[in-house]
């Protein structure tokens, strides 16, 4: 009986990047896991939340629970809507000891890719080829609320031809940030612009993210700068033959 | 009640050179910050953020018994504390004492507290002339505007700025060369320093158990602004306070690095109280004038109140991705960046600038570096939830809060957004080309701000779960 991971399939991978949730589905059966896929799964709720709107984030929330009740690993392809479950669902429902214990038991069963990749598959190496330079950016939530610096970098490391050169402000935000990007459109564009200054500086033909979100304002900037750059979901990196 | 951001914020950003001044600004403290804090330089720092940490948090939770001990102490040394609520009894405070001293003339160190009573502009309203001595403060009190930053209050203006300034406003020949610009605004202080009356400190700390007054600086003249004068004045907000003396091993060692990367400034004054006999030097009275102005409010709420925790260092300006595009006078208030976009909703009520809480892509860079561990990230998202409540309450904002109802009912009807992604992507434009222009059917707010600035995605031509379905 191999290992059975579910996919929590994000909103915005759903609808505008499905290839980044095929290739993830690819690369977890490739290593011997078997993958489910429930289609009752909608969003986070990170949208309304991040607007103030606890009430409505909550209704999304509950509805991720009820989905996701049996799943014994959850496995998603972004770090920020890793971080809404395993870090703010709680949030949603302080005072309901009941329901808090349910998001505590989720919060364990909730994995980003990557990680779930190295500490629970415990694979480095995936196989994958991809020639190409290739720069990593790290997104907000998954590097300072989930802490991930180094793990995707090391699978990286291991797509052969695939050279990974470091940007210098690899840490610094893309300037996504939700509706952020909408409601202060000219800081958030801007923001996008500075980054994009620093991967062009590497002189990598590819930006690489574990963020369909992160990787959505990047690839619009440089679409608008009509630069050659493209940007990559790791997921679809390492699925690559 | 400002519902929108303010203009300020564009012109900055079309600002080629301003842009430059504040990226290269912020920048350079990043990096040495940086430098300062390395592991083999500071191989506790971790351990002094969380020791800061409970050290204010402990001060804050109780806070009536240090503010006691303070004014005792204080008066045990000879000096007197005075509280005030707000920054008209700050001024009446001081007018009052400089008309019975027959004080004509104040000399004033960087001070972001008085900036935010507005004291030098209500001195002056009365013609009482108060003279910014920090040169940084200096060149913006001759330029009329506000500090564009907590610790580096010119922050924006480059050397050619200042010598339009110190032309127009000293009557001299252009002068560019920086060190030469320090040397004319030394010659003129140095005379007012000899001919004040009364000094204004603000505090980096005030440490309880002796009832000293801690003030850091690099310029030297806070010193001599605290004892050249007869009476020397300062004015903190009662959340500076720390336990003991002791406590500033943590506090000190943190402050210099985080704001400017020194491992100490070049001056750290202790100041308690006035010359007493047999000293040779030093004022001949001291006033601590504790100040309120709306920090009270924030220590109901045991979780908000850790925003009182800051020691005003502006590490979470420099970091702040927004701050060092929009600058620091795009922020309503005196205090800019995270830490003002916290502050600020909470001191003047989160309906006079609702937009504020929502100025921040929740990146998490000024969270990672403050250190004192102030959750800005998450006190951003509470104050969010108190705008949309605020609002709910006063009746604005029905479209955004029905296109939310909307979100929570879709994504709780699996089917319903299935559908909807399907409209979408039968819409959308075949091929896979991203949009550049938004098509009549997508001319809302939302997607014209996402346009103007970047190329939007395509909805897939088959979703995931379509993808998956067929697999």
């Amino acid at each position: 009986m191999p290992n059975r991971a579910s996919l929590f399939v994000t909103c915005i991978v759903d609808q505008l990047f499905p290839q980044v949730g095929i290739s993830m589905a690819t690369v977890l059966e490739h290593i011997g896991w078997k993958v489910d896929f429930n289609p009752a799964q909608t969003c986070c709720g990170q949208p309304a939340f991040n607007s103030g709107y606890r009430e409505e984030a909550r209704t999304v929330a509950l509805h991720f629970l009820e989905v996701f009740r049996d799943a014994e690993y959850i496995v998603v392809p972004s770090g920020s809507c890793t971080s809404m479950i395993t870090h703010h669902f709680a949030e949603l429902f302080a005072g309901e000891p009941g329901k808090l214990a349910e998001v505590h038991k989720m919060e364990e069963r909730v994995w980003e890719f990557s990680r779930f990749l190295l500490e629970v598959a415990k694979v480095e190496d995936v196989g994958a080829r991809y020639g190409c330079i290739a720069t990593y950016h790290d997104s907000c939530h998954a590097l300072r609320e989930l802490k991930i610096k180094s793990g995707p970098r090391r699978l990286l490391s291991n797509v052969a031809g695939l050279e990974l050169r470091e940007m210098e402000i690899a840490e610094e935000c893309c300037g996504f940030g939700g509706t952020f990007s909408v409601k202060f459109a000219e800081v958030s564009g801007g923001m996008a612009r500075t980054k994009i200054q620093s991967i062009q500086k590497t002189g990598a033909d590819i930006v690489v993210s574990i963020d369909s979100s992160c990787l959505m304002q990047l690839q619009g900037a440089l679409h608008r700068a009509k630069l050659p750059i493209r940007t990559m979901h790791l997921a679809e990196l390492l699925a690559s033959r | 009640m400002a519902s929108t951001h303010p203009e300020k914020i564009s012109t900055t950003l079309a600002d080629a050179n301003l842009q430059l001044a504040i990226y290269a600004g912020t920048g350079r403290l990043i990096d040495h910050r940086k430098n300062a804090i390395a592991g083999d330089l500071l191989p506790d720092y971790q351990d002094l953020r969380t020791h800061a940490n409970l050290l204010k948090k402990h001060t804050i939770d109780n806070l009536d018994y240090y503010l006691e001990q303070v004014e005792s102490n204080v008066a045990a040394r000879g000096g007197k504390v005075v509280f005030c609520n707000d920054g008209t009894e700050v001024a009446d405070f001081i007018l009052d004492l400089a008309k019975q001293r027959g004080a004509k003339l104040i000399v004033k160190s960087k001070s972001m507290t008085t900036e935010e009573l507005d004291l030098n502009e209500r001195l002056e309203h009365h013609h009482l002339e108060a003279v910014e001595t920090d040169l940084g403060e200096y060149i913006i009190q001759l330029a009329g505007v506000k500090p564009y930053h907590i610790v580096a209050p010119a922050l924006h203006m480059t050397r050619y700025d200042v010598a339009e300034i110190f032309t127009e406003k000293l009557g001299i020949e252009r002068e560019v060369v920086p060190e030469k610009q320090t040397m004319i605004a030394r010659a003129v202080l140095r005379q007012k320093f000899l001919a004040a009356d009364i000094g204004i400190t603000g505090a980096n700390f005030v440490v309880a158990d002796s009832g000293a007054v801690v003030v850091v600086e690099n310029e030297g003249n806070a010193r001599l602004t605290s004892s050249a004068p007869r009476i020397h004045i300062a004015v903190a907000g009662i959340e500076k306070l720390i336990p003991r003396a002791q406590d500033l091993s943590v506090f000190l060692k943190l402050l210099g690095r985080s704001a400017t990367g020194q491992a100490l400034t070049s001056y750290t004054s202790f100041l308690s109280g006035p010359r007493r006999e047999g000293e040779v030097d030093g004022p001949e009275e001291f006033y601590l004038i504790l100040i309120d102005n709306g920090r009270t409010k924030l220590l109901a709420d045991p979780e908000r109140r850790q925003s009182l925790y800051c020691i005003r260092c502006g590490a979470c300006l420099n970091h702040c991705p927004v701050y060092r595009k929009i600058g620091g006078h795009s922020y309503p208030w005196v205090y800019s960046g995270p830490i003002g976009a916290i502050i600020t909703p909470q001191f003047h009520g989160v309906a006079k600038d609702p937009w504020l809480p929502f100025a921040s892509s929740l990146c998490g860079a000024c969270a990672e570096v403050c250190p004192v561990k102030i959750d800005i990230p998450k006190l951003l998202l509470d104050l969010r939830a108190d705008v949309t409540a605020d609002k709910k309450e006063h009746g604005g904002g029905a479209m955004e809060r029905f296109m939310f109802r909307v979100f929570a009912w879709v994504m709780r009807h699996p089917r319903v957004y299935s559908l909807g992604g399907r409209i979408a992507s039968a819409f959308g434009p075949k091929g896979g080309e991203w949009i550049r222009t938004a098509p009549w059917f997508l001319n809302i707010a939302p997607v014209r701000g996402w346009l103007s600035q970047r190329d939007l995605p395509p909805p897939a031509a088959k979703s995931f779960r379509q993808l998956w379905r067929e697999r």
